[in-house]
């Protein structure tokens, strides 16, 4: 098994902080949108985007929420089933502008599992999605990103690992071949 | 992998301390899923599940088929009352017959204790024991469990008693087990002639005076009469049981501290608890209830999931 880095924490910081540019440009004040953090490992860019949005852009309030996925994957008894989460939502999406937050974006089935789990929270106006890290030639579902870190080209065989300095100890993405 | 270490549920005694975490750990999330305007998951939306009955229920199979519709599976609902098994057909022909058009799990209610366990020997379904008898009931321990668990923190280390006809109930059956795995101090108390012998030989300790079991406990599970499995008088009338066994607000307030008061249901009011009890602050009866769904649903999904 070996692994490259495809993204040291120096890189990761400038891709956030143009990535919460390209969120102010679409929704300004973020009065009404949502960011969602897809369980499990969405949740920790979503929580830095928003740090970084309050906290560098004076962005005052912004309504987080997680959602998790499991009970609505499409892949049930076809394989290991992975633990669930806790879902955060203190706000109903009705009418909002909800963005999907999630680090990798590979077969989209995920993505697709969120836009299924996120109808129990109301309708919301349009929903977007921004992931740090698009692996394109792998989809198989019709779901892009709206608003993308990095495009990486992997084969199916090599997996994408994103590390969080709080979570991991480090800021680094590293693609890994088995 | 997240997985429990058994194919069915029929009962506690199979489960081991890992299994049990797991159950509440899912069941948490199936509490939120049950507390949002929409209820429902579509996580079980190709299992069909099978709800037989051969003893009458009101609390458990419509939690059951509550638990079953929130995740999406398909139900069938089977009365022995209003069935073939009135003319003679034998169990496990009535459960392949019902599995031969196409039923994943059976979720089974029985008079006999082990129908479960004999039942899943000779079927290809998961099983789910919804009680045998006077044997196991254990998604009732596992949701008085998880009540005391989201009450009180945690199970391990609390002192928990256990009131009433321990001898013909599956719910102390399943609860002592499931205490006794997760760390609890268990007593049961009750008349001499409703506690089993030797039943020390599980862990518990016996209590017969009702004031001292409730001064040493932080829980007080407090049990139903089970008139209709008693063949012979096993105390001389329900008030002299009520007067010894019964728990009052005069008798909660004689404490020196706040216990936890349960109750599996049906409740005979006046008899083991009075009303005033079983609608205080104390007791946590009506949580059981809605935990009921959750950990049902826990229990489904995970068995579901275990299903080739």
């Amino acid at each position: 098994m070996s692994q490259k880095v495809l993204l040291t924490s120096k890189e990761i910081n400038i891709i956030l902080h143009r990535l919460a540019c390209q969120l102010m440009e679409n929704h300004l004040d973020f009065k009404d949108t949502a960011l969602i953090g897809i369980q499990p490992r969405g949740v920790f860019l979503a929580e830095r985007l928003v740090k970084i949005l309050k906290k560098e852009y004076k962005i005052k309030h912004i309504d987080l929420g997680f959602l998790d996925i499991t009970f609505f994957r499409d892949d049930f008894g076809r394989g290991e089933i992975l633990k669930a989460n806790t879902t955060q939502m203190n706000f109903l999406v009705e009418d909002k502008k909800v963005v999907f937050i999630d680090d990798v974006l590979y077969t989209g089935r995920s993505i697709r599992a969120a836009l299924t789990a996120i109808q129990s929270f109301g309708r919301p106006s349009n929903i977007e999605l921004l992931t740090l890290i698009d692996r394109r030639f792998s989809r198989h579902l019709p779901i892009q990103p709206t608003y993308r870190g990095r495009q990486v080209d992997a084969i199916n065989k090599e997996k994408v690992k994103v590390m969080w300095q709080e979570n991991d100890g480090e800021d680094k993405v590293y693609l890994v071949s088995k | 992998m997240s997985e429990l270490s058994v194919n069915h549920l029929l009962g506690i005694k199979y489960l081991n301390k890992k299994d049990i975490s797991l159950i509440f750990e899912t069941a948490d999330h199936f509490k939120e899923v049950i507390n949002r305007s929409i209820k429902k998951v579509p996580t079980l939306r190709d299992i069909t599940i099978a709800n037989i009955f051969f003893e009458n229920s009101t609390r458990t199979k419509l939690s059951f088929e509550l638990a079953e519709k929130r995740l999406s599976a398909d139900v069938v609902n089977f009365s022995a009352g209003q069935s073939s098994v009135k003319k003679g057909e034998t169990l496990i022909d009535t459960v392949n017959n019902i599995l031969s058009m196409k039923v994943d799990m059976v979720v089974m209610r029985h008079p006999n204790p082990g129908a479960g366990i004999f039942l899943s020997q000779h079927v290809k379904a998961s099983i789910v024991n919804a009680g045998d008898g006077a044997h196991e009931h254990p998604t009732q321990a596992l949701l008085d469990s998880f009540s005391i668990r989201e009450k009180l923190g945690d199970v391990g280390g609390k002192n928990v008693v256990i009131v009433g006809d321990i001898l013909h109930s599956r719910v102390a059956l399943s609860n002592i087990f499931a205490l006794k795995l997760q760390g609890a101090n268990v007593k049961v108390c009750g008349p001499k002639t409703l506690i089993p012998k030797h039943i020390e030989s599980l862990g518990v300790g016996v209590e017969t005076n009702l004031k001292k079991a409730l001064e040493w406990c932080d829980v007080a599970n407090m049990l139903r009469v089970q008139n209709e499995r008693m063949d012979i008088s096993y105390f001389p009338s329900t008030r002299e049981y009520t007067q010894q066994f019964g728990v009052n607000k005069e008798l909660l307030n004689s404490l020196d501290k706040q216990i936890v008061i349960m109750h599996p249901g049906p409740i005979n009011r006046g008899v083991e608890i009075t009303s005033d009890v079983a609608d205080s602050d104390q007791s946590i009866i009506l949580h059981q209830v809605e935990n009921g769904v959750a950990v049902r649903m826990a229990v489904l999904y995970l068995l579901a999931s275990k299903i080739k």
